[in-house]
């Protein structure tokens, strides 16, 4: 049967769930084989043969962490070479998109990013899209090469397959641009203990009505009666009031939870660009009037110092 | 010593407009009024900060690919205070993908000479953010994208990649291509002496065959892509919108919870 290399994003061997997600789609397609890179990438082996990896190909070596971008190109095109794959999936991270970019010129293949869906067609994958800030959805291919797709997390659901997920040494050979760019200094992230804003499955935003970073608070003790990630509006993050890592929309992340609650954020169309294909979707505004109020499942028009108090605390009591 | 900057600027349909797919599914440009990609005006602007603070001799040229109308953000781009133009236009370059883009645009930059391409994060209509690298990969350069902090010295540029699980300093020889963010600085308005100066400055049109390039290498027929369907999304359904007279959170909450997220 036909072979899918999956690119896998992990973290010192932990998978991120997107990969998992990608091994779902790839099943639709032909038989996934697992691309892992870097410190810990033979560990990754047992969770990808449960989500239906056939092979999982690994490559340990400094300049994945130590260089930018280019020795991934390398490692993956040494893998399509040897598994003469008719599809390349990745995750649709800023890096991912990247890395898939360049491949996908290597190999004289068009690309597809920010996939919502996947399936097989006549002529090769079939892509879905959204576009114009969700306002439009398109479907497409490559028509060229082996079709590169990068893939949003939360396109599909994790499912186990069992498979055989046996793993082999890549064998590669890096190009002479691979230490191009150096990695100087890395500085981790600092975990708050709470899920991953792109993978969770309820998102908390706070916007430019939630009037101050201490107010913040408020969002917080929200996402955490859910077990949700935090978001917030550029106005809020703009304001200082809380990360950018943190953001949602056109220029930060890009969500689509299973429900996503707004706070004190308007709803432009840079932010709902962002937001928009999250399956429910609740607001809390004091204003009427405001554009959320057009995507809402539900809304609340009032005061959010006062509803979302009394929200979390009727959630926590609901909980017991 | 001198230090020439292309700047690669988007020519785009108003987000804030009401955006629409032509029937041969390219972007409908008649309907919607054009600008400069907001999110290249930070790359145009860190080019003026590099150019203010360095020794050298510094020229920065805006570039773009597209239709006619797209000098509009060649002008603004100048007008905010970039040095001269140049605009690649083709009527065969309609429906270009993004591997045929990172084609012309590679093209022109190799054909205008360059120590330095500084790009935005991302288009605000494609939002595909792959132009950067690519360019990196057919230029045969370094990588240096997505800085929310840009620095170039002594033919070295360096800056911060705040990624997801790091943020991330970063280091290169020139020549290389650089992507910035939207959180490098606030871009400039051009300023009433600037636009006057930027009906002044020069802009080149260049076509295909300036390029050295086919027609079969570009537009639709060139594109390694297919857009097969496109289909605007049905309006959600209208939801039920309360107002808070005391209770608004335990309704919510009575409403989460009917939804099985409590
Ligand atoms: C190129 C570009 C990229 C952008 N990218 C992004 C992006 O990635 N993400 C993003 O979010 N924005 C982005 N923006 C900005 C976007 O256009 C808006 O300015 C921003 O989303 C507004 O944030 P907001 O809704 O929090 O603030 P506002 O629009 O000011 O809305 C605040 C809302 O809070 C309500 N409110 C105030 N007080 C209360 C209260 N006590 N209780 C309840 N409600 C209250 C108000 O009624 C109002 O509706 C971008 C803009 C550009 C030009
Ligand atoms: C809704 C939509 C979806 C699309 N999907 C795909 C797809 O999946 N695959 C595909 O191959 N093509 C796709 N295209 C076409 C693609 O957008 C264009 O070919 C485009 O020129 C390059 O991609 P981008 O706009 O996403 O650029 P990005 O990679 O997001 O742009 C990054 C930077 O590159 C520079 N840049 C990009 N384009 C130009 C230009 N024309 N002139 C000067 N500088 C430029 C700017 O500095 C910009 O900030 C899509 C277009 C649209 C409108």
């Amino acid at each position: 049967m036909a072979e899918v290399l999956v690119y896998v994003d992990h973290a010192d061997g932990a998978v991120r769930k997107p990969t998992l997600e990608l091994l779902t789609l790839a099943r639709r397609i032909g038989e996934p084989v697992a691309v892992a890179l870097g410190n810990g990438a033979a560990d990754t082996a047992g969770v990808l043969a449960e989500h239906g990896a056939v092979k999982v190909l690994t490559h340990e070596a400094a300049e994945y962490a130590d260089y930018l971008v280019v020795p991934k190109v390398d490692a993956l095109q040494a893998a399509a070479a040897q598994v003469s794959p008719v599809a390349v999936l990745v995750p649709s991270s800023a890096e991912g998109k990247e890395i898939a970019a360049r491949l996908a010129l290597r190999l004289g293949s068009g690309i597809l990013t920010d996939a919502v869906d996947l399936e097989a067609g006549d002529e090769g994958p079939v892509a879905t899209q959204s576009v114009f800030a969700a306002a439009y959805t398109t479907r497409s291919r490559v028509s060229r090469g082996t079709p590169v797709i990068t893939v949003k997390p939360n396109s599909a659901a994790v499912e186990p397959a069992p498979a055989a997920g046996a793993v082999e040494a890549l064998s590669v050979t890096f190009s002479d641009k691979a230490r191009g760019t150096q990695v100087v200094s890395r500085t981790p992230r600092e975990s708050t203990g709470r899920p991953e804003l792109t993978e969770a499955a309820i998102v908390v935003s706070g916007g430019r009505g939630v009037n101050g970073a201490e107010n913040f608070a408020l969002i917080e003790a929200l996402a955490d009666s859910l077990g949700a990630a935090v978001g917030a509006s550029r106005a809020a993050v703009d304001a200082g009031w809380y990360p950018h890592t943190n953001q949602v929309g056109q220029t930060g992340k890009s969500v689509s939870p299973q429900l996503y609650i707004a706070s004190g954020i308007s709803g432009a169309i840079q932010h709902r660009a962002g937001m928009q294909t999250s399956k429910t979707i609740v607001a809390v505004n004091k204003d009427a009037e405001a554009p959320i109020f057009d995507l809402v499942d539900y809304g609340v028009v009032g005061d959010l110092f006062d509803v979302v108090p009394q929200l979390t605390e009727e959630i926590n009591t609901r909980k017991g | 010593m001198s230090l020439r900057i292309v700047v690669t600027v988007k020519y785009v349909p108003d987000a804030t407009g009401d955006r629409h797919f032509a029937d041969d599914l390219t972007v409908d440009r008649d309907d919607v009024d054009g600008l400069l990609s907001e999110l290249d005006e930070y790359a145009v602007e860190q080019a003026l900060q590099i150019s203010e603070n360095s020794d050298d001799d510094v020229e920065i040229t805006v570039l773009t690919v597209g239709p006619e109308d797209a000098k509009d953000a060649l002008r603004k781009a100048l007008s905010m205070g970039a040095d001269k133009a140049i605009h690649v236009e083709d009527d065969d370059l309609h429906g270009t993908d993004a591997i045929g883009t990172s084609l012309v645009l590679a093209k022109a930059i190799e054909k205008a000479g360059y120590d330095l391409v500084l790009c935005g994060m991302a288009s605000t209509d494609g939002v595909m953010g792959v132009v950067p690298a690519l360019l990196a990969e057919r230029l045969g350069v370094p990588q240096v994208t997505l800085l929310s902090e840009v620095a170039v010295q002594d033919g070295t540029v360096t800056g911060r990649r705040d990624g997801d699980a790091a943020s991330e300093q970063l280091q290169a020889s020139l020549p290389a291509v650089v992507s910035v963010t939207d959180q490098s600085g606030e871009a400039r308005y051009p300023s009433f002496k600037g636009i006057m100066a930027a009906k002044k400055k020069p802009v080149q049109s260049w076509d295909l065959s300036d390029l050295d390039l086919e027609a079969d290498e570009v537009g639709l027929a060139g594109a390694w892509t297919k857009v097969e369907a496109a289909t605007e999304r049905p309006a959600r359904s209208a939801g039920t919108i309360v107002k808070d007279e005391g209770e608004g959170g335990k309704q919510l909450a009575a409403f989460l919870a009917s939804q099985k997220f409590i």
